[in-house]
């Protein structure tokens, strides 16, 4: 599984495909993420050829935004999820999606190394934290992202009162942050 | 912001945008009110991150034999973005955070009101139908009509600030109602308020005009 180390090579593939076009490094990245991206669009509904074309075009942006990743605010992970979920959003709702004003301070300088090797450790720590949630806390937390229930469907589902759902949510939330703390 | 922001989004809200999975007139407040506050723009981050995991620990699903030769012949036909200069965009006049002014095409004075009753005016924005996304406007010291909710209703003061039983709203704080809460905003005296309102199903009015008028107004 993918360690410090390994997150910190993956932001070197985005940079050396930011910086070089270097194409073994996307084929890595590929082979690594899309079966997951793929799945992932799988899980939030989209059908096995709407999932494979949309994984295309969700790793093809990565390519053509690798200028965009800024490694000391987001793991690679994080930022190809928000790629597939805008995706999503686009091909299975077909909604425009409304994002928030960009920080009024504009483009920052290059990240200290320091600050990168930090937020890629804190994201391999939740990664464990959200691993080692007892199964009914991770299971509602993963239909939550999969969009397979919406907080009113859950209670209706599962018959518990809508405020034991939230609080539940809450609970983990509650306890991933302490984890990273 | 002239103020500090005492009402913010909730977890569920933020987790929802995060995921994708909130109407689209929901994800307009959430990224209107993330536009004004530092706070819950990390903790949108956070969001996000979870949902990194959660791809990274994902089962893997088998992508077709000539995918990474498609996405390649894909990507050399359409070369890397250049690196665009940021938009020098004058904001801090502005009324209307940038998500409202991308559905509005302009600030305040780019609003088509329509009159909807004592003094109170409105323009729905196009959104997908699960929801329905407003602006408000009340003059100072009116109310909006005595209202119950049948679903979740999020009001985001932009400009002014208005009061209901629970407590006071002012520029940037987000107002979350649901079936609980039966309330009547009214706008504060000295200036007039502008808020941003979505619903996911229509307000019920506790008086007869109102839900008279409801089917005209889609309120
Ligand atoms: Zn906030
Ligand atoms: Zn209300």
């Amino acid at each position: 599984q993918s360690g410090p180390k390994d997150r910190m090579a993956w932001v070197s593939h985005v940079e050396a495909i930011r910086d070089r076009k270097d194409q073994a490094a996307f084929a890595e990245l590929f082979g690594y993420f899309a079966p997951r991206v793929k799945a992932f669009l799988m899980k939030s509904g989209a059908s096995p050829d709407l999932a494979e074309e949309c994984t295309q075009e969700v790793m093809a942006t990565l390519w053509r935004k690798a200028h965009m990743f800024d490694p000391a605010k987001a793991s690679v992970s994080t930022w190809i999820f928000t790629v597939a979920r805008n995706r999503k959003i686009d091909i299975l709702r077909k909604e425009r999606r409304p994002e928030p004003e960009d920080l009024p301070w504009g483009p920052e300088a290059e990240p200290e190394q320091e600050e990168v090797m930090t937020l890629q450790q804190e994201s391999k720590k939740l990664g464990k934290a959200i691993a080692d949630l007892p199964d009914k806390q991770k299971d509602l937390i993963l239909k939550a992202y999969y969009g397979e229930l919406s907080h009113s469907e859950i209670a209706e589902q599962t018959g518990l009162p809508l405020g034991t759902i939230k609080s539940r949510i809450r609970l983990a939330l509650d306890r991933l942050r302490r984890q990273m703390k | 912001m002239p103020q500090e922001i005492k009402h913010h989004l909730t977890d569920a809200l933020l987790m929802g945008y995060s995921a994708g999975t909130l109407p689209e007139a929901f994800n307009l407040v959430v990224a209107s009110h993330v536009s004004l506050c530092d706070e819950c723009r990390a903790r949108l981050a956070e969001f996000d991150a979870v949902g990194g995991e959660i791809v990274a620990m994902s089962e893997t699903a088998e992508m077709s034999a000539d995918s990474l030769a498609l996405t390649l012949a894909a990507i050399s036909d359409a070369p890397a973005e250049e690196e665009q200069a940021a938009a020098p965009e004058i904001t801090g006049t502005a009324v209307l955070p940038r998500p409202i002014r991308e559905y509005v095409g302009g600030d305040v004075e780019a609003v088509k009101w329509r009159k909807i009753g004592g003094g109170v005016r409105q323009a729905i924005l196009r959104t997908s139908k699960n929801a329905t996304a407003r602006l408000l406007y009340i003059p100072a010291g009116c109310a909006v009509p005595d209202h119950g909710h049948a679903g979740t209703e999020l009001t985001l003061v932009l400009q002014g600030a208005f009061r209901d039983e629970t407590d006071r709203f002012g520029a940037g704080d987000v107002e979350v109602a649901n079936e609980d809460l039966d309330h009547q905003p009214v706008a504060e005296d000295g200036e007039d308020c502008i808020c941003l309102a979505a619903t996911d199903a229509p307000l019920k009015f506790n008086a007869m005009i109102p839900k008279l008028a409801q089917p005209f107004l889609r309120i």
